[in-house]
C-alpha cells in the first residue's frame, strides 16, 4: 500500500531528475574500506602515546581488601599502576537513572573499583605502559586481596528477602518497576472463550561488534582540551559526559569518531574503562590508548536481553483477541547503565506488547532487578525481540488452541490499515501502519499455501518442517520523549550544514554518524538529490564535535528519518540560495532556473545556463562582479527533530521456515521473508542490508548466542568459541519486500529501518519450530533453540 | 590478549629442530600451522619460553604413495589434504573429514601433524587416523618411532609425543576398492569443533560388512575406536542387531559434559549417527528413523 501524501509538491524535492532517491547506490567510502584505508580508533599512533590495560575482578561480587602493585610497577615499559582510589580525584562517579523512568534507582560507578567489586570483569586497576603487551605482562604481577561476598545470579531470586542486597543503601535489588493496566483485562479474560499462558525465556547475550570498543584520549593541558578518538554511535553526549564527570567545559573536549567497526548499540554506552582512559589522559598528561581484547569485550560489553516473562492471552472461537497480560522480569547487572540507563529494555517489552494488534485490553508488569553480572543495557531493538516473542509466540498459541490457521487470526486481529491515526493499549501513537498489506505481501512472497502442502507431504515421510509468522512494529525517529525529557543530554535533534566550494563541489556536515550502516551514503545521496549535483561532488563529514553541528547521532533508527531531513532542509536552502545568486547573474529569476547535473539550466527546455563551479567562482573570486547588495550565502545550515509523534513507527512482518531434526534437536533454517514499512526508501540496498542483517543478529539470539554464566556469576564462554555467533553457513536466504507509509512529519517521508529485522526475527523462528513440532505435542518458549533444549522437550534425551 | 615473550627459532632441519627441542625440553613448543597454539599463547593460556619454528622444513611437507600405503607428512596442510588427488583416490574419508576443520582461513595454515599433536578430543582428523589405522610416526632424540594411531592419542591434548619428539608423518592404507566410508559430525555451525561425530571406513560384500572401523569423537577424553562395530560385521544388519550395536555404543562411551551436550545427549548423537551411518553405508534406507535406542 503506498499512501499518496495529500501535498503532493511536498515530494518533489525528491523527484527531481538524476534523483538518486530509491536507487542503490554504491557507497561513497566502499573503495577507502575495501582497500584497507579506513581509519579505526586502532589505527591512530600519537606521540607518546601510552596503552592502558585494566586488571579485572576475577569474581562477581568481591571486597578489595588491598592492592599490591609495586612489582607490576617495576616491570619494563611500566608508566603507571593507577587504582580506583588514585583515579578519583580525576574523575567523578555516576548514577544511571533517568527522571522519567519513574522509581529507577542505582547506586554511583566509578571508573575503576574502588573498595568493592561488583561483577567478573570489573576493572580494578589500569597498568599503563608503553605497549599493549607490557601492560599484561605487569599486570600479572599486580597483586589483588579480595574478600569474596554473596553474588546476586539468578534474576529469580534476586528479590527474595533471605537474597543479599547489592548495594545496601538502596534497600533492595529492584531497580525499576513499570505496571501497566488499560481496558477491563479481567473482563476480557473471563469473556474469552480460550486462555493460554505460557512463559517465555530469553537467553542473555550481547553484540559482538568486529571491532572491539576502543578509544585514544589525549589530554593537551596546554591546550586546557580533551581529544577523544573514539568508536562511538554519539559524539556529542560522549563530549558532554567526559566534561561532566572530569570538571570541564563541553568546549574543552572534542570527541573525534572516525571509522567505526559495528556497534549495534553496544557503542551508545558511557563504559567504567573508557571514562578511566579519559581520566588517565588528564591525570598523566599523555594519549592513552585502550583498545578492548575480545575476553574483555564479552566481560564489559553490554549485555542484553535475559528476560523471563510470563504471557497470557485471551481469544474468542472466531478468532479475536480479547486481552494481553505480561509480567516481564530481566536482570541487568550490578549498575543501571550511563546515561541511557538499563530500565529501557523492560519498559519498551512493556510499550511493545500487543502493539500489532486491536485489542484494547492490556495488562503489565515489568520488574528489572540487579546481579552480579556484567551491565546490561540497550542493543539493537531494545526490547522489541522480547516483546514480539511473546506476543507472537501468544498469537500462535491463542491459533492453535482454537485451530486456526496464523496467518487467520493475525489478519482477524492486526490494527486495520484505514484506521490511522490510532495508538496502542499502551498508549503509543501510530500515525501510518500497513500491517495487512505487509501481510499480505509476505503471504505472496512466500508463497504460504504451497508450503502448507510442502509441509503436509513431508510430515507423511518424517520430515518436520515449519512456518513461522511474527508481526512487529518498530520504533523510530525518536524525539526527546526518550531520553531528554528525562533530563540526559542526549540530542534527539540533528543538524547539517551544507557549503557549495570554490569548485562547485559540496561538503556536508552532519551531526549523525556512521558505523557502517550507510549514513554517509544517504546524506550524499539526499544532498545530491536535492540540490541536482552528482554524489561524487558530495563529501559527507561526520563523527567530529569540533566540525559538525550539534546532535544525537545514530541510534534507535534514527540517522535517515531526522539526519537525512535535516539534510533535505539544509540542501534545499542552499539551493534557493545558488538559484538567487544564479538568478542575480544571469539576469533571471530564480524560479525560471534549476540546478540539474551539476548546472544551473532553465525550467522551461533545461538549457544548461551556468556551471555551479562557475558560479562558485564568481561568488568567490569575482564577488565585484556581482550586482550591487547581492551577498551570496553559499552555506546553509538545518536542524530536525520530529515534534508531532514522540516517535515514528514502522512495522512489518516476518516468516521463517525451517526443518527440526526430530533426533538430533538441530534446526535448518531454509528461508526467511521479512516485509516491512520504513516509508521512504533512500538506498533499496542499504535498507534491505540492514534488515537482513538484523534478521542474522535475531537468528543469533533464536539459535545460537548466550552469555553462558555459572551460579557464581562466572561468565563461562567469554571466547568466539564457545559464544556462537550466527555465521553464513547457518543463514538462510533472507528475501525482503516493502510497503512504503512515509511519515508526513517530514518531507523526506523516511522513519528508521536498523532494527526490523532484529525485532522479529527470534519470533517467527521460534514459531517455526513449534509448528514444525506440532505433531509432538510439545511447545518450546525458551531461546536460544538449542539442540540440547529440543531434544529435551521432544523427549528424546 | 598479548603472548608473554617468548625466545624463538626457525628449524632450520629435522635434525636441527631435535637438536632445539632436546635443549629446551619441555619449555619449549613446536611452531606448526600455530592456529592451536598461537590462540592458546595469545589468550596465555600456556606461555612456552621458546618456540621452535618447523614451518620452513621442506623435509616435512608432500604427500606420497607407494604401494598400498599412502604417507602424508606433517606440514601438510589442511588445505592440501583438500586439494590432493591421491587422498581423494586413496583415503576419501580423511578428505571428507578435513572439509568439516574449521574455515578456509585456518585450513590455509593449518596441519595434519599439528592436528594431530594437539590431540583435541572433538577433532575430526585423530578419529580419522584411529578409523583408518594409520599409523603415526614420530622422531626424536633415539630416531624414529612407529606408533599405531590408537596408542597414540592418549587423552585430552595428550598424546604419545614426548617434549624431545617430532612427528613427522602418518602413513594410511590405501582404501581397498570394496571398501566404504562415512563421515557426519553434529556441531552447531558448520566449521566447529564437532559435538560428537564419526569417521567409519568399511569393506562391504554381498550387502554386509567384512570390516567397519568406526571412529567416534567428541565422546571421551580421545577418538573411539567402537567396539560396537563387532556387532555388525559379517552378519545381515536387522533392526534388531543394530540396536543391540547401538546399546553397546552407549555402554563403552564415556563422554563429557560441556555447554553444547550433557553426557546423555553425547551418547544419543552418537546412537543416531550409528544408525545413519549403517544405513547409508549398506544403502538401507529402513534402517533409518528407528529409535536410536
Ligand atoms: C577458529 C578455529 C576453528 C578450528 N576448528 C577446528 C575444527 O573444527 N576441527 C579441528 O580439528 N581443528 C580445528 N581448529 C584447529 C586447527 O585445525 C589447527 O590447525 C590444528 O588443531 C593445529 O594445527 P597447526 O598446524 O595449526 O598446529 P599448531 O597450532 O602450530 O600446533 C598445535 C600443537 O601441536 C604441536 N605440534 C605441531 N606440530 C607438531 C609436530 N610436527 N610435532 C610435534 N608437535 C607438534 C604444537 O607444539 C602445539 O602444541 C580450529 C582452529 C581455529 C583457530
Amino acid at each position: 500500500m503506498t499512501r499518496t501524501p495529500e501535498n503532493r509538491d511536498a515530494f518533489s524535492v525528491l523527484d527531481r531528475p538524476n534523483s538518486y532517491i530509491g536507487k542503490t547506490v554504491p557507497r561513497p567510502n566502499l573503495d577507502r574500506l575495501m582497500q584497507g584505508r579506513g581509519q579505526y580508533v586502532s589505527d591512530i599512533e600519537l606521540p607518546r602515546m601510552a596503552h592502558v590495560v585494566f586488571l579485572r575482578s576475577p569474581y562477581a561480587h568481591a571486597k578489595i581488601t588491598g592492592i599490591d602493585a609495586a612489582a607490576a610497577k617495576r616491570m619494563p615499559g611500566v608508566i603507571a599502576v593507577v587504582t580506583g582510589q588514585e583515579i578519583a580525584p580525576v574523575i567523578t562517579p555516576w548514577v544511571g537513572v533517568l527522571s522519567h523512568l519513574k522509581g529507577l534507582k542505582s547506586a554511583p560507578q566509578s571508573a575503576i573499583a574502588v573498595d568493592r567489586v561488583c561483577w567478573q570483569g570489573e576493572a580494578v586497576a589500569a597498568i599503563i605502559a608503553t605497549s599493549r603487551a607490557a601492560a599484561e605482562d605487569a599486570a600479572e604481577h599486580i597483586s589483588v586481596a579480595y574478600e569474596e561476598l554473596d553474588a546476586v545470579t539468578d534474576m529469580q531470586t534476586a528479590l527474595d528477602p533471605t537474597t543479599s542486597v547489592i548495594h545496601p543503601a538502596l534497600g533492595d535489588n529492584l531497580a525499576f518497576e513499570r505496571n501497566h493496566d488499560a481496558g477491563t483485562v479481567d473482563a476480557a479474560f473471563a469473556a474469552s472463550d480460550e486462555v493460554v499462558e505460557a512463559e517465555f525465556i530469553f537467553g542473555r547475550h550481547t553484540g559482538v561488534t568486529l571491532e572491539p570498543r576502543s578509544v585514544v584520549a589525549d589530554w593537551n593541558s596546554a591546550e586546557g582540551r580533551l581529544t577523544i578518538y573514539q568508536g562511538t554511535q554519539a559524539p556529542h553526549m560522549v563530549q558532554n559526559i567526559a566534561a561532566l564527570h572530569l570538571g570541564l567545559q563541553e568546549s574543552q573536549v572534542r570527541v573525534v569518531c572516525k571509522d567505526v567497526g559495528g556497534s549495534f548499540g553496544i557503542k551508545v554506552h558511557i563504559y567504567a574503562d573508557e571514562m578511566a582512559t579519559y581520566a588517565l589522559s588528564k591525570l598523566l598528561r599523555r594519549p592513552v590508548k585502550f583498545v578492548a581484547d575480545r575476553v574483555e569485550s564479552f566481560n564489559t560489553d553490554i549485555h542484553a536481553r535475559d528476560h523471563r516473562c510470563k504471557g497470557k492471552i485471551g481469544v474468542k472461537c472466531d478468532g479475536t483477541i480479547t486481552a494481553f497480560e505480561i509480567d516481564d522480569l530481566t536482570g541487568i547487572g550490578p549498575y543501571s547503565m550511563y546515561p541511557r540507563t538499563s530500565a529501557i529494555e523492560a519498559n519498551q517489552v512493556v510499550n511493545l506488547v500487543g502493539g500489532p494488534y486491536a485489542t484494547k485490553n492490556y495488562r503489565a508488569r515489568a520488574r528489572v532487578v540487579f546481579q552480579n553480572k556484567n551491565v546490561m543495557c540497550q542493543y539493537r531493538a531494545v526490547g522489541h525481540p522480547i516483546a514480539c516473542s511473546v506476543t507472537e509466540g501468544l498469537v500462535d498459541l491463542a491459533a492453535m488452541k482454537i485451530g486456526m490457521d496464523p496467518v487467520e487470526i493475525r489478519r482477524r486481529n492486526l490494527i486495520a490499515d484505514d484506521a490511522y491515526p490510532c495508538a496502542s493499549p499502551s498508549g503509543l501513537r501510530f500515525e501510518q501502519l500497513s500491517h495487512h498489506a505487509a501481510l499480505a505481501k509476505l503471504i505472496k512472497m512466500m508463497d504460504y499455501d504451497a508450503l502448507r502442502a510442502e509441509q503436509t507431504t513431508l510430515r507423511a515421510r518424517n520430515i518436520h518442517r515449519g512456518i513461522g509468522i511474527a508481526s512487529f512494529i518498530e520504533v523510530t525517529n525518536p524525539s526527546a520523549a526518550f531520553y531528554g525529557v528525562g533530563g540526559a543530554k542526549i540530542s534527539s535533534q540533528d543538524g547539517v550544514a551544507v557549503r557549495l566550494d570554490a569548485q562547485g563541489a559540496v561538503v556536508c556536515q552532519t551531526s549523525i554518524t556512521e558505523q557502517g550502516q550507510g549514513s554517509e551514503s544517504l546524506t550524499a545521496q539526499i544532498v545530491g538529490s536535492v540540490l541536482g549535483v552528482s554524489m561524487d561532488r558530495v563529501r559527507v563529514i561526520l563523527g567530529d564535535t569540533d566540525n559538525t553541528p550539534y546532535g544525537g547521532g545514530t541510534w534507535a533508527s534514527r540517522g535517515a528519518g531526522i539526519g537525512g531531513e535535516a539534510a533535505l532542509q539544509a540542501t534545499k536552502v542552499l539551493r534557493k540560495n545558488i538559484l538567487d545568486v544564479a538568478a542575480a547573474i544571469l539576469q533571471s529569476s530564480s524560479g525560471e532556473l534549476d540546478i540539474v547535473n551539476n548546472n544551473v539550466v532553465n525550467v522551461s527546455d533545461s538549457a544548461p545556463r551556468i556551471e555551479l563551479s562557475e558560479l562558485a567562482r564568481i561568488v568567490y573570486f569575482r564577488p565585484d562582479t556581482l550586482p550591487p547588495g547581492i551577498q551570496a550565502e553559499l552555506m546553509a545550515t538545518r536542524h530536525f527533530v520530529p515534534r508531532e509523534y514522540p516517535f515514528a513507527f514502522t512495522n512489518g512482518v516476518q516468516a521463517s521456515w525451517l526443518e527440526v531434526d526430530t533426533d538430533t534437536g538441530f534446526v535448518k533454517l531454509l528461508k526467511h521473508w521479512v516485509v516491512e514499512d520504513c516509508g521512504t526508501i533512500i538506498n533499496p540496498q542499504l535498507v534491505d542490508e540492514q534488515i537482513r542483517g538484523g534478521v542474522v543478529q535475531g537468528l543469533g539470539a533464536a539459535l545460537f548466542e548466550k552469555c553462558i554464566y555459572d551460579e557464581r556469576g562466572q561468565l563461562t564462554n567469554a571466547n568466539l568459541a564457545d559464544y556462537l555467533v550466527p555465521m553464513s553457513g547457518e543463514m538462510p536466504d533472507i528475501d525482503v519486500g516493502h510497503v512504503v507509509s512515509p511519515t508526513l512529519e517530514s518531507e523526506l517521508g523516511a522513519k528508521g529501518a536498523g532494527e526490523a529485522g532484529t525485532a522479529g526475527a527470534a519470533a517467527a523462528v521460534t514459531n517455526a519450530v513449534n509448528d514444525a513440532l506440532s505433531p509432538f505435542g510439545t511447545i518450546i518458549t525458551e531461546i536460544p533453540l538449542t539442540p540440547q533444549i529440543i531434544l529435551t522437550a521432544l523427549g528424546r534425551i | 590478549m598479548k603472548a608473554s615473550a617468548f625466545a624463538y627459532a626457525r628449524a632450520t632441519s629435522v635434525v636441527n629442530a631435535l637438536e632445539l627441542l632436546a635443549v629446551y625440553g619441555d619449555k619449549a613448543k613446536v611452531l606448526s600451522g600455530g592456529q592451536s597454539l598461537m590462540p592458546a599463547m595469545n589468550l596465555r593460556l600456556i606461555s612456552p619460553e621458546f618456540i621452535v619454528d618447523i614451518g620452513e622444513l621442506a623435509e616435512l611437507r608432500g604427500i606420497f604413495v607407494k604401494g598400498d600405503v599412502i604417507t602424508v607428512r606433517a606440514l601438510t596442510r589442511h588445505v592440501d589434504v583438500l586439494r590432493s588427488p591421491e587422498i581423494a583416490t586413496h583415503a576419501p574419508l580423511l578428505r571428507d573429514a578435513t572439509s568439516h576443520v574449521a574455515h578456509p582461513a585456518i585450513r590455509n595454515r593449518g596441519t595434519l601433524g599439528g592436528s594431530l599433536a594437539h590431540a583435541d578430543p572433538a577433532s575430526e582428523l585423530p578419529a580419522c587416523m584411529v578409523a583408518l589405522g594409520a599409523t603415526v610416526i614420530v622422531c626424536g632424540p633415539q630416531g624414529e618411532r612407529r606408533v599405531p594411531a590408537q596408542e597414540f592419542f592418549t587423552g585430552i591434548y595428550e598424546t604419545a609425543l614426548s617434549p624431545q619428539e617430532l612427528l613427522v608423518a602418518v602413513e594410511l592404507p590405501v582404501a581397498r576398492k570394496d571398501s566404504a566410508h562415512f563421515f557426519h559430525e553434529f556441531a552447531r555451525r558448520h566449521g566447529d569443533y564437532a559435538m560428537v561425530g564419526l569417521a567409519a571406513q568399511s569393506t562391504i560384500v554381498g550387502g554386509q560388512f567384512t570390516d567397519l572401523r568406526l571412529g567416534f569423537f567428541a565422546v571421551g577424553d580421545r577418538p573411539l575406536l567402537a567396539g560396537a562395530a563387532g556387532k555388525l560385521v559379517n552378519v545381515a544388519v536387522t533392526p534388531e542387531v543394530l540396536a543391540k550395536a547401538s546399546v553397546i555404543l552407549g555402554e563403552e562411551l564415556d563422554p563429557q559434559e560441556d555447554q553444547q551436550a550433557t553426557p546423555a545427549m553425547r551418547r544419543h548423537l552418537a546412537q543416531v549417527l550409528l544408525q545413519r551411518c549403517v544405513s547409508t553405508l549398506l544403502s538401507r534406507p529402513d534402517l533409518q528413523g528407528l529409535p536410536a535406542r
